[in-house]
């Protein structure tokens, strides 16, 4: 009994308006002690010298000037999808097939440049594979939609069971366009005359994704915030009976936003097959489809907050590649401390919402800081 | 509790407030929204904890650190909304999150020993979802003394009990104190406030007021004291001026989504400048009647004319709602949880406006300037207390969140004027500000309808009463002419009979 008559030894209390200064500020200490543990947990596993490992992670991202391309096209990858995600998530509309639906953008534009190659002038197939990469990662959007608004099923499954029925569609056509035959693989497509690349621009060739990202992230952010569009979206996902109260048509909004959003997701597709990869396999989405989920939950499905959530991933994915390779470490380590720091990063986010108070004597003491 | 403080950002909710309660006695919390009265009985449940103060029980000082210590202490609340889990039945919600082993029927034997205590009626297997709300209040009030709880603290219990349910609550409640439990209860229906209390706590912008007992005082007093100034109690009724027929509806039927037919052969018309009051038990189709005429609900059969001023005559039935609104019809229905319908919480005020206004132009963006000048004119007139306009309408009060409802509607200059349950739960300050903000919409030759719970505040302010029951209407009466009692058999007569026949 004597413990109850006691004040709690800490108890919380929701924080109204934090200033952005300081819940910066929380973020940035998150992130410092998020890499001291990273440091005690390195030395302690590892016997390595943890600045070691945080500087060959500096290098594996920005090592040369090539890594610092791949790592900002990476990023705008990451970016472009999380970005397509967020349109649904606005919405409470859980768009877990990111990965399906650049599949299918990616399997759009393969089709073209495989089946039209030197069939068309180059810029028309170049403009049939935008159309239908577009097309089918928008496809992949509408239909979990469409099921959503005539039955109200539960799009987290079934944007996710779409994803699968993309990998098999790629996996069947990658035998049907098997180069060479019995390889079970599509290679370089278009080797020699280039039907279906992507232009360079600038003379570079990381520089494409960059700047559709750019525009992507620009075009998100006046979507949600300016539009009618964005302002119907928020209130369907806030409140669907607001939604019919004030003559919004919600199962229109629902298939509209999935097609943005899954269209933008066949861009990417398009992007990987016709830009970067130059091929189509089953797995050229490489879980960034599920990635861009945390990035976009992350930054609070801020688009100008997902650039820098988008990079912190990218970023400790690259790192953990090349500390794997210097010191001989298993790709997973990296893995660890990436978890580390999304950990510090995700938690703080507690700090920035709630305030601690200790014991009466120690919050005296605190206010009497303050002042 | 002594000189209890509690602060929010930095707002004080509570500011050193002392309250007493004695065994066996029924205490009223009184104040207008948002006077902390929640926030003070909130930290006597555990919910939050005190910044200052010390709080006392059976003469010893405690510290409620979580509802599981208030209930070590006796002390249970029931909530404004209800803490069920939805596809439990009843006494799996009683014993829920009780350590101790329980076999089934030992913890069912002593819910129905509490029942035939105190007179409760309830089903111990019923699922909570099949349930209406004055059964799931039973049951959150079982649950309480299932706890072994000796002080209760209801808030706002009857704002959603129709007058017959409250009865049977206050019935409870009165055997409940006999048995030497106290009793606190948060209300704004001071009639309430003087049939069931003992004594009554007043609380003003977070402080300690004083307390009054009840058989020593009238409601003028305690408004007076809660308000902190005088308060007319009395509802204006301007006579209408040139009334012409505004709104004819006829034979309307509505079927819900589950077959019931929810509105049979409706037929009325509504003036402008007059009101006219519908009077109903909660249910009785009063929702799905004005959601057909604002177009939000598909009709089996029927038709609704608007008729404009200069006498041309346009069908609704069939069409948008948007258009609709924008022939001047404005609905405000406020629901059971306030928000939900017409709202979104997670909005500010001017996002809340927005959602009216959005739809006119056919640019792609939203305008932006013009919500927020009727915002802040909603929040200038009405006298709405928020932090700023940016602030999310979830986080006002609920008084403060019908103002926002019901302004936004009357902003838009309507010429005819749905309004539904436009000050549930909402104390009467707000609610004589309401009553004034729909008398000046019929002053300016609006036609309104006014759905209201308080009879008699229906039939201070409408001058006609339609009374429905079970979907049909029963009459339309002349509203200085009637009785309360009159009403009331319209209201349950048709029922009468039916159950009569079966």
């Amino acid at each position: 009994m004597d413990s109850k008559q006691k004040e709690p030894l800490i108890h919380l209390t929701k924080r109204g308006g934090v200033s952005k200064k300081k819940a910066m500020m929380i973020r940035v200490l998150a992130v410092i002690v998020a890499l001291i543990v990273c440091a005690i947990v390195t030395g302690l596993t590892t016997g390595i010298n943890p600045l070691g490992v945080y500087s060959s992670i500096i290098a594996g991202a920005f090592g040369s000037a090539r890594k610092t391309w791949i790592t900002f096209q990476d990023v705008s990858i990451l970016l472009i999808i999380a970005l397509s995600l967020t349109i649904a998530f606005r919405m409470r509309f859980w768009n877990i097939g990111g990965e399906g639906q650049v599949l299918m953008g990616g399997l759009g534009a393969a089709a073209c440049m495989i089946c039209l190659d030197g069939k068309l002038p180059n810029a028309v197939v170049m403009i049939l594979m935008l159309i239908s990469s577009v097309f089918l990662g928008a496809l992949w959007g509408f239909i979990p939609a469409l099921c959503k608004a005539l039955w109200n099923t539960n799009e987290t499954l079934s944007t996710l069971m779409m994803n699968y029925i993309a990998t098999q569609l790629v996996l069947f056509f990658t035998i049907m366009w098997e180069v060479p035959k019995g390889s079970g693989k599509i290679g370089i497509i278009n080797q020699n005359s280039h039907t279906g690349w992507l232009p360079q621009v600038f003379g570079s060739k990381y520089l494409l994704p960059i700047l559709v990202a750019a525009v992507v992230t620009a075009f998100v952010y006046v979507y949600i915030k300016y539009t009618k569009h964005g302002y119907e979206i928020r209130v369907v996902g806030e409140s669907p009976k607001t939604s019919v109260y004030v003559g919004i048509n919600v199962s229109k909004v629902f298939i509209r936003t999935m097609l943005v959003s899954g269209g933008l997701c066949g861009l990417t597709g398009l992007l990987l097959v016709g830009g970067i990869n130059h091929t189509l396999t089953s797995t050229i989405a490489d879980g960034r489809g599920f990635t861009a989920v945390l990035v976009s939950w992350m930054a609070q499905f801020n688009p100008f907050a997902m650039i820098v959530t988008s990079f912190i991933i990218v970023f400790m994915d690259r790192g953990a590649g090349e500390i794997a390779t210097q010191f001989d470490l298993n790709q997973s380590f990296g893995d660890i401390l990436t978890g580390i720091i999304l950990f510090f990063i995700i938690g703080c986010e507690f700090f920035i919402n709630y305030e601690i108070h200790l014991r009466k004597k120690t919050t005296k003491k605190e206010e009497a800081k303050a002042c | 509790m002594r000189g209890i403080s509690k602060r929010f950002d930095h707002k004080k909710a509570n500011d050193g407030v002392d309250f007493d309660l004695y065994k066996g006695e029924i205490v009223s919390l009184l104040g207008e929204n948002g006077s902390g009265k929640t926030t003070l009985m909130n930290m006597l449940a555990g919910l939050y904890f005190p910044d200052e103060g010390k709080i006392f029980v059976g003469g010893r000082e405690v510290a409620i650190n979580s509802p599981a210590g208030a209930t070590a202490l006796g002390i249970g609340m029931v909530h404004q909304h209800f803490k069920l889990v939805d596809v439990f039945t009843a006494w799996e919600n009683i014993v829920l999150g009780i350590e101790d082993k329980y076999d089934v029927p030992a913890a069912k034997e002593k819910i129905s020993q509490i029942c035939d205590r105190y007179g409760f009626v309830v089903d111990p297997d019923k699922k909570i979802y099949n349930m209406t709300v004055s059964e799931k209040q039973t049951v959150e009030i079982v649950k309480v003394i299932f706890r072994g709880a000796d002080i209760l603290i209801l808030d706002e219990p009857t704002a959603v009990l129709t007058p017959q349910e409250c009865e049977r609550l206050f019935e409870v409640m009165r055997n409940m104190k006999q048995d030497g439990k106290s009793i606190i209860i948060i209300t704004h229906k001071l009639n309430e406030v003087m049939a069931i209390s003992d004594r009554v706590v007043i609380l003003r912008r977070g402080r300690y007021v004083g307390q009054l007992e009840t058989a020593r005082t009238n409601p003028q007093e305690m408004t007076d004291m809660m308000v902190g100034r005088a308060v007319k109690l009395d509802i204006e009724r301007p006579e209408p001026v040139n009334p012409a027929k505004r709104l004819v509806i006829k034979d309307i039927n509505v079927t819900d989504v589950e077959g019931v037919r929810k509105v049979k052969n409706v037929s009325f018309y509504m003036n402008s400048g007059e009101i006219l009051g519908i009077a109903g038990i909660s249910g009785s189709g009063q929702k799905e009647l004005l959601e057909a005429i604002a177009g939000i609900q598909k009709t089996d059969s029927g038709s609704v004319k608007y008729i404009d001023e200069n006498g041309n005559e346009t069908e609704l039935i069939g069409m948008h709602p948007r258009d609709i609104r924008e022939l001047g019809v404005a609905l405000s229905f406020v629901p059971e949880d306030r928000l939900g319908m017409g709202l979104v919480g997670n909005m500010n005020i001017s996002e809340n406006m927005m959602l009216r206004t959005f739809g006119e132009s056919h640019k792609w963006f939203t305008d932006r300037e013009k919500p927020r000048k009727v915002a802040e004119n909603v929040v200038d007139v009405l006298e709405v207390s928020t932090p700023g306009l940016d602030t999310p309408v979830r986080r006002l009060s609920g008084g403060n969140i019908q103002k926002i409802l019901v302004g936004r509607e009357i902003s838009s200059n309507p010429k005819v004027l749905l309004t539904a349950y436009a000050v549930r739960g909402l104390d009467i300050n707000s609610s004589y500000k309401i009553y004034d903000l729909i008398n000046e919409q019929k002053k300016k030759g609006v036609a309104v309808l006014f759905v209201g719970e308080d009879l008699d505040v229906l039939m201070q302010i409408s001058d006609k009463i339609m009374v429905l029951c079970d979907g049909e209407v029963s009459d339309i009466v002349d509203a200085k002419k009637v009785t309360k009692n009159e009403i009331g058999f319209l209201m349950t007569s048709l029922e009468g009979a039916k159950a009569s026949g079966q």
